[in-house]
């Protein structure tokens, strides 16, 4: 059996990333990726928060291929033909270097395995393993086809599926309760009408969400993300709510109706689509986490369901480059001291508790649980754009005064038993 | 008129295998079965029932997103992704 010093499962941003501080350190690294590149099998929404990962491959952040520097913000709630829209443009977003840009894939991961390939790992796509071999509970390579491969360690970054991983035991088959699906259309419109519709200047992207009617009750919401010349419009939904579907529409439909909203149709006018993609998105937060290392492996990224949707900040490509970045230092650590067991991985886990990435998701441990509230997907847009509608109307009667409007619709919407009840489930969020 | 979902997976680059990577047991479906979740999560609308009733599956437009696996409780799918070289190959996403 050919055997090498360390393999990576999946050519993702995890696997890449774990590959390039591996090859970086002289580390002999294998990435198998089962796409035709790095990128092929792969979907944002997107957008990638690139101050969290800046100390980690300083050399590396300047020059990726992003799209848009986001410098706009947008959430939208919609409800019954109401659509209210929270908006900033902050100096802060975009002054020295911006905190995030939008992103594709298929040209972010492709570039990156290219730096991977420049740092001596070998990158080779078309590979699709098909097992995690074990030994005594030890993970000691993997089956691609006929072909068996032997490692000191494997990195399994083989996405949100987990199907290797679960099958070896090392971590649970995903469930309907803590996953969201995602899918998109990518747009294309020219760089001149972004800029025009979204009020942005030359080379400025936005990002917009949406929730409420869009997903007709259910976890999830709608995003747009503006690309260098396309946009990319999609939909996300928790997978229960969508098998509970509350009124037999489909998934896919979703997007065809919310972009033929008289609110919508004129952000995609003209538009041409040029893609249509669709992923699994992990959102069960911290407690969805498996054991991180074990011995001969750690896992890493999506695997590791290392994601977190906090309603109006969607992460979860930060969290895979950190998440290499700590399995490739955690592996060069054990090479040192000779031992690739559980114990000597252990540092991985360690650091990732110490960084942003389970600390942030420590943080948002209660908000899967509050995103169960379904009337946060249908009460509070409805009450937030009664509450403005009713402000903002002149009719044929006398009107209230302002403030006895607003008064009103808090009183209605926002005082009641329920409202406090959510208030006090939000708290820790 | 919104776009027809086999013109949007028309857009997508396919290789595709000679064998299916999804493999629904109908036994399964018949015998566990209650909410046919296949049928409306699947964001590329794949699932259908034939003359017979029988459940099937055109994966030949798979986005492989594994939405129709996470949501069969039944455990009727054995789907693994494409072999390599085969399946959906995205160029922008």
């Amino acid at each position: 059996m050919e055997q090498v010093e360390c393999i990576v499962v999946g050519g993702g941003l995890a696997g890449l990333s774990a590959a390039y501080g591996l090859a970086s350190a002289g580390a002999e690294v294998m990435v198998l990726e089962r796409g035709d590149y790095s990128g092929a099998k792969n979907v944002t929404g997107g957008r990638l928060y690139v101050k969290p990962i800046r100390r980690f491959y300083p050399e590396l952040w300047d020059e990726a291929p992003y799209e848009r520097p986001v410098a706009r913000e947008l959430v939208t709630m919609m409800a019954g033909g109401a659509h209210t829209t929270v908006e900033i443009a902050s100096d802060r977003f975009t002054a020295g270097q911006p905190q995030s840009y939008t992103v594709l894939r298929a040209r972010l991961d492709q570039w990156l395995a290219e730096k991977v390939g420049e740092k001596g790992a070998m990158v080779v796509p078309n590979m699709k393993v098909d097992e995690l071999l074990r030994k005594d509970g030890k993970v000691t390579g993997i089956r691609a086809g006929e072909d068996e491969i032997g490692a000191q360690v494997v990195i399994v970054a083989e996405g949100v599926l987990r199907l290797l991983s679960s099958k070896a035991g090392l971590t649970s088959e995903p469930q309907a309760r803590h996953h969201a699906i995602g899918y998109k259309e990518v747009i294309e419109l020219p760089a001149g009408v972004i800029e025009d519709r979204w009020r942005l200047n030359p080379g400025e992207g936005a990002a917009h969400l949406f929730m409420g009617d869009c997903t007709k009750g259910m976890m999830g919401g709608a995003f747009l993300y503006t690309n260098k010349e396309s946009i990319s419009l999609g939909m996300v939904v928790g997978m229960d709510d969508m098998r509970r579907r509350r009124d037999g529409s489909e998934s896919w439909q979703l997007l065809d109706e919310f972009k033929e909203l008289p609110q919508i149709k004129p952000l995609v006018a003209g538009g041409t689509v040029a893609e249509y993609s669709a992923h699994s998105i992990p959102e069960g937060g911290i407690s969805q986490v498996p054991k991180l290392a074990g011995d001969g492996y750690v896992v890493a990224g999506d695997t590791a369901g290392l994601s977190l949707n906090a309603l109006v900040t969607v992460r979860g490509m930060d969290f895979a480059i950190a998440s290499g970045y700590f399995a490739a230092q955690a592996v060069l650590k054990a090479k040192e001291a000779g031992d690739f067991s559980a114990a000597g991985l252990a540092s991985y886990e360690a650091s990732l508790r110490d960084s942003f990435v389970l600390r942030d998701l420590e943080t948002a441990r209660s908000i899967p649980n509050v995103m169960e509230n379904p009337r946060l997907f249908t009460h509070y847009p409805q009450a937030i754009g009664r509450l403005l509608e009713s402000v903002y109307t002149i009719d044929d009667q006398p009107q209230a005064g302002i403030v006895k409007k607003a008064w009103r619709g808090v009183r209605r919407d926002f005082m009641s038993v329920a409202t406090v009840k959510d208030a006090w489930s939000m708290r820790k969020i | 008129m919104p776009m027809k979902i086999d013109a949007k997976l028309g857009l997508d680059v396919f290789k595709l295998d000679k064998e299916p990577h999804i493999v629904i047991d109908n036994d399964v479906c018949k015998a566990v079965c209650t909410d046919e979740a296949c049928l409306y999560v699947c964001p590329a609308d794949l699932y259908e029932r034939d003359d017979q009733g029988r459940m099937t599956v055109n994966w030949e437009g798979c986005l492989e997103c594994g939405t129709c696996l996470i949501c069969c409780d039944a455990k009727a799918l054995t789907w693994t992704y494409p072999r390599g070289q085969f399946g959906v190959q995205y160029r922008m996403s």
